[in-house]
């Protein structure tokens, strides 16, 4: 996304509704935290919080989540994004004092009031408020970035950007490695390859 | 008393040690075992990892789902503590930072070195490597043949234990018999590779690496290694056997607690501690080599990390195998009246021809692997086959446009999930969001592989380190400072593996991601990337052009050696470890010659 149409969107989204809980966003990366060193203890589980403080609000919590369900339902595989710790994960993320992190709290918290001023502008509702055809009319003009409009790029990004962090945060998970039948991460006392009739079948026997 | 400290180390030594990754490692293990009493000065920490490394953890654990930030740069399960491309409070400056000239210096301040998470790969050098200047005209020739070499690559290969198969292919050399361990079983990704590529006349063999696939021969190769010691095959023998068969699980590059890969922490240190011989001062920071009246190496000056405290040790002979610009570094700042310019720098030569690997990647998406059933695809932790360069004639014969070759790394497979997966994959799915994206997710992954060109880089005039004049590190010790340039060999040589990437993907019925980057300057990995560098006081056959002679002994100063990448005269597209390893165990065998003649 270019500098130009950055301000147009900015221009957009804070023309048409404002929110005193999102100031962060227009603040700009003024996290004071640190990161976890260098030299971190490996072997430690971490909870998300742990090295730095979660930053969103309950509001943008709710839409975090809203979001992220949205992109990853439950369905007879795997419970939702939200269930497995999702926005936890997400509000880690745009909370951590990194560069990439930085930039994705941008992203992150400028796309949460476009959804909020786009919900606003169409239905006179925040986007948590809207019933589902009114969200996901919204997502369907902003899911696919090469083919967004051009007013909607900068939201677009944000939703490719939110979409690999929900899906990162969703597979990261016991549950989302179960959901793609990953079986690794065990010890074996000998590796003995792909079975032999799958590989006769994909004609590489 | 192994790891000492200022109060416990002794004030004399045998040989000092500077750094403790794979050149500095096996040079204190091949002269402890013989007899040699070392001191290891170590810029970094105690690092131990049988007992620091996350073994089984999971993306969950972490912060961020481990993802790399710049305090962990191969994210957060990576070996690699107190290091990467910036380490606090010791910058380093450059010259340019266009993309084209910009050089980028990793290092890894710990004990062991970068050898905690490198990939293992662990290739030899063929004979056109080491005279690449008679073959073609271009770059220099190594004062040594492979001939010279290769009894030194069979006993790193013995001693480490690396998988692989004697091929009996052009410049890829053989190991002798006995030398390697089994390959481990290729994925489904791997063979689909192997079956299209060799349609295509691109040979694909099995990978050569560091892991264990199988026990070492610890009844066996004591004695192939260290004829004529009993002593060090009972040393060796016994620690052999402490270590561990690959268990097929667990990323290499977090490190390995049962010892399966090699790290010069779990291979080298451990029997060369055992000998009795061994001292390592860790939080020991060198920034230079005194020399005596006699304008020989008298000893070596450093900081004590965790005190700030100035000390010097002195011995009889000094290694500085600290990495390759590190070492230059050191020598750069080792200036006098007698050596103006920098200690073991009459050549001029001293931080000239720093090279790294030439590095461009292009992933595909493959129809074939999508949807497979549930396998268990941890494997080796990846090149169980790879591609050794194959175009040796058609490019002698002019038909390339660029003068040196690539191998590639390639690796697919149903992975861990973590934090890219479902990532990026708008140009599949049209952008899918909800249960269709739950449905994509679950066929494309593990459908995905990816290639990774590893080439040479030809050394050029406009690519060196120098001392910069004004930026010190927080310890008031000169910084270097990078000038780095390409050529149109390592551009050409770029495209060509884009090329060749995207005929491999599309000869799998896959489809590129993005397309191939025809443009080799955009399509080349910036310099110092791949980690790679090497060279800076190469070796040489004359002292007016070379900063060491063929047994890593720099030309100056008779005592002083630099067993690191700083030696290679060339960097072949073969990964550097293993042949850092074989010229430093070679330089060793040298010194401990020469210390039973009294010349040292």
């Amino acid at each position: 996304m270019d500098r130009r149409t950055t301000i147009q969107w900015m221009l957009a989204a804070s023309a048409v509704w404002s929110f005193p809980e999102a100031r962060g966003a227009q603040a700009g990366p003024a996290n004071p935290a640190r990161g976890y060193g260098t030299d971190p203890k490996l072997l430690k589980a971490y909870r998300r919080g742990d090295f730095w403080p979660l930053t969103l609000s309950a509001q943008q919590r709710r839409l975090a989540g809203v979001l992220a369900d949205i992109i990853i339902p439950a369905d007879a595989h795997s419970p939702s994004a939200s269930a497995v710790g999702v926005v936890e994960f997400i509000d880690e993320w745009i909370s951590a004092p990194y560069p990439l992190h930085l930039k994705d709290r941008t992203i992150v918290l400028n796309g949460f009031n476009w959804l909020d001023a786009e919900g606003a502008r169409r239905f006179g509702k925040g986007f948590s408020d809207l019933d589902d055809s009114g969200r996901h009319g919204i997502c369907d003009a902003i899911c696919n970035e090469s083919q967004a409009a051009a007013e909607h790029r900068g939201a677009a990004r944000f939703f490719a950007v939110y979409r690999d962090l929900t899906a990162g945060g969703f597979y990261s998970t016991p549950v989302g490695r179960k959901d793609l039948n990953f079986i690794g991460n065990v010890p074996l006392v000998r590796f003995d390859g792909p079975p032999p009739a799958l590989l006769k079948r994909l004609g590489l026997s | 008393m192994p790891f000492v400290s200022a109060l416990t180390q002794k004030s004399s030594y045998d040989v000092i040690v500077v750094g403790s990754g794979a050149a500095g490692g096996q040079s204190a293990y091949a002269l402890c075992m013989d007899g040699a009493k070392v001191l290891m000065l170590e810029a970094g920490r105690k690092y131990d990892p049988t007992v620091e490394t996350p073994m089984f953890q999971t993306p969950d654990a972490a912060p961020l789902a481990g993802a790399g930030t710049p305090e962990k740069p191969f994210g957060f399960y990576d070996a690699t503590v107190d290091g990467g491309w910036e380490v606090p409070g010791e910058p380093y400056a450059r010259a340019s930072e266009t993309d084209a000239g910009r050089f980028e210096w990793w290092r890894a301040r710990m004990l062991g070195g970068r050898t905690n998470h490198w990939g293992r790969i662990s290739l030899r050098n063929g004979p056109y490597d080491f005279k690449p200047r008679s073959r073609d005209g271009l770059g220099l020739d190594w004062p040594i043949g492979y001939s010279d070499l290769a009894p030194y690559y069979d006993k790193v290969e013995l001693l480490i234990g690396v998988y692989g198969t004697n091929e009996g292919l052009e410049n890829t050399p053989n190991s002798s018999a006995g030398c390697l361990l089994p390959p481990p079983k290729p994925l489904v990704s791997d063979l689909l590779v192997a079956q299209r590529a060799k349609r295509l006349g691109i040979p694909v063999i099995p990978g050569h690496r560091a892991v264990l696939t199988q026990p070492l021969d610890f009844a066996g190769s004591p004695a192939r290694l260290h004829p004529g010691n009993a002593t060090a095959q009972k040393i060796l023998a016994e620690d052999m056997r402490k270590r561990s068969a690959c268990i097929w699980a667990t990323p290499c590059g977090r490190g390995c607690s049962i010892r399966a890969n090699y790290q010069s922490t779990t291979v080298h240190l451990p029997p060369a501690l055992a000998s009795g011989n061994l001292d390592i001062r860790t939080d020991a920071m060198v920034y230079e080599v005194s020399v005596g009246r006699d304008g020989r190496a008298s000893g070596v000056s450093f900081v004590d990390r965790t005190t700030g405290k100035h000390q010097h040790v002195t011995a009889r002979a000094v290694i500085l195998a600290a990495s390759a610009c590190e070492s230059v570094r050191i020598l750069l700042n080792s200036r006098s009246a007698s050596f103006p310019n920098g200690l073991a720098n009459s050549s001029g030569k001293l931080g000239r021809y720093l090279m790294d690997t030439v590095g461009s990647s292009l992933g595909g998406q493959i129809p074939l692997l999508e949807s497979l059933p549930p396998l268990n695809e941890d494997a080796a932790d990846g090149h169980q086959l790879y591609v050794p360069w194959w175009l040796y004639q058609e490019q002698h014969a002019g038909k390339l446009g660029f003068a040196r070759g690539y191998h590639i790394e390639f690796g697919g497979g149903r992975r861990m999930p973590g934090l890219g997966t479902g990532a990026g994959m708008e140009w599949l799915t049209g952008g899918s969001y909800g249960l269709k994206f739950k449905q994509d997710v679950r066929r494309y992954y593990g459908s995905f592989v990816n290639f990774d060109g590893r080439g040479e880089m030809i050394p050029n005039e406009q690519s060196f380190c120098e001392i910069d004049p004004d930026v010190k590190d927080k310890w008031g010790i000169p910084v270097l400072r990078f000038h780095w340039g390409w050529s149109e060999h390592e551009r050409r040589q770029a495209a060509h593996m884009q090329k060749t990437f995207a005929d491999i993907i599309t000869a799998m019925g896959g489809r590129t991601n993005g397309a191939p980057q025809a443009d080799g300057a955009k399509a080349i990995a910036p310099g110092g990337s791949i980690i790679h560098e090497v060279g800076g006081a190469v070796m040489g056959a004359n002292s007016k052009t070379s900063v060491t002679n063929q047994w890593c002994q720099t030309w100056d100063v008779g005592n002083l050696f630099v067993t690191d990448g700083a030696v290679f005269a060339s960097n072949a597209d073969k990964n550097p470890t293993l042949t850092i390893m074989a010229l430093a165990w070679r330089a060793a065998d040298h010194i401990l010659e020469r210390m039973r003649r009294r010349e040292l």
